[in-house]
């Protein structure tokens, strides 16, 4: 189960608010390769893991998820704070205002909503590790798009981290898919009764 | 997972979903201060039953544990076993 903790994993303290880049921003929180995809990916997998270190790692990397989801739902939200309905609607915005005034909504950048669709939990564990592989690059490489886009320290600071944070998870799934492989490349191991054991051959 | 185990495990699951119940009720009733001595209460036994349990059988959170090698944070049984 889980327990909240009152702080956000890394401070995110946004002094200018900037709707446009809350537009882009919003991708990491509920779009094709962002946190809430990635975290219920991995909570999802780690059911059918076959090693304890690949149950560690998708259970620990999913909780992780969630704490980023929390950050880029906290840029998201200090980036849109108290901005006016008509400069929403100049940054881009308009559309969303009028679903979801100042709230935060888990959707990508071109505005389609979160959809678990985004995820697959195989139950193959080799093809959901190259799944999460992936994951981990196609999120490094937005948030890149994300820094290329930005222009305030304040918000590049914790979205460098955000990325730092997808090459570390990269290197670790890389490690227990290499674990889990050679777990499944073991020579099986048979223990064989002898015959005399058997009931039907003893009379 | 061993009978005492399982048994003590459920008393420290009973104590901490009181909590969780009582924070709820607590975050709409926050000057309710018969109850905030309550939570106070349970929260010292379930830190109690806690330790107990941690000491005999391996961490709940990986945090606050201290650990020796190899890293048993990731023996099984894990909660969906």
């Amino acid at each position: 189960m889980w327990v909240y903790e009152k702080k956000l994993e890394y401070p995110v303290r946004i002094k200018t608010p900037n709707p446009k880049l809350a537009k882009y921003i919003i991708s990491q929180y509920g779009g094709p390769d962002g946190e809430l995809a990635a975290s219920l990916r991995y909570l999802s997998q780690r059911f059918s893991m076959p090693t304890n270190e690949a149950k560690g790692i998708l259970n620990d990397i999913g909780t992780e998820e969630l704490a980023h989801l929390e950050m880029v739902g906290t840029i998201v939200y200090q980036l849109t704070r108290g901005v006016p309905a008509d400069v929403l609607e100049r940054a881009g915005l308009g559309a969303y205002y009028t679903d979801h005034d100042h709230a935060v909504y888990p959707m990508g950048a071109s505005g389609t909503p979160f959809t678990a669709a985004y995820i697959q939990s195989k139950g193959d564990p080799i093809a959901d590790l190259h799944e999460d592989l992936a994951a981990e690059q196609k999120a490094r490489a937005t948030y890149e798009n994300l820094i290329n886009l930005a222009d305030d320290p304040d918000v590049i600071d914790p979205l460098r981290f955000l990325r730092e944070r997808e090459v570390v998870h990269f290197q670790r799934f890389g490690e227990a898919l290499r674990i889990v492989q050679d777990k499944l490349a073991e020579k099986p191991f048979y223990v064989k009764k002898p015959d005399c054991m058997n009931p039907v051959y003893k009379r | 997972m061993d009978p005492n185990q399982a048994k003590l495990l459920k008393e420290v699951m009973a104590a901490d979903f009181t909590l969780i119940d009582l924070n709820l009720y607590l975050n709409t009733h926050p000057y309710d201060q018969n109850t905030i001595m309550l939570f106070n209460n349970c929260a010292q036994r379930a830190k109690m039953l806690r330790n107990q349990y941690e000491k005999l059988y391996g961490p709940l959170t990986v945090q606050n544990s201290p650990y020796k090698c190899p890293w048993q944070w990731i023996n099984s049984p894990w909660p969906w076993e």
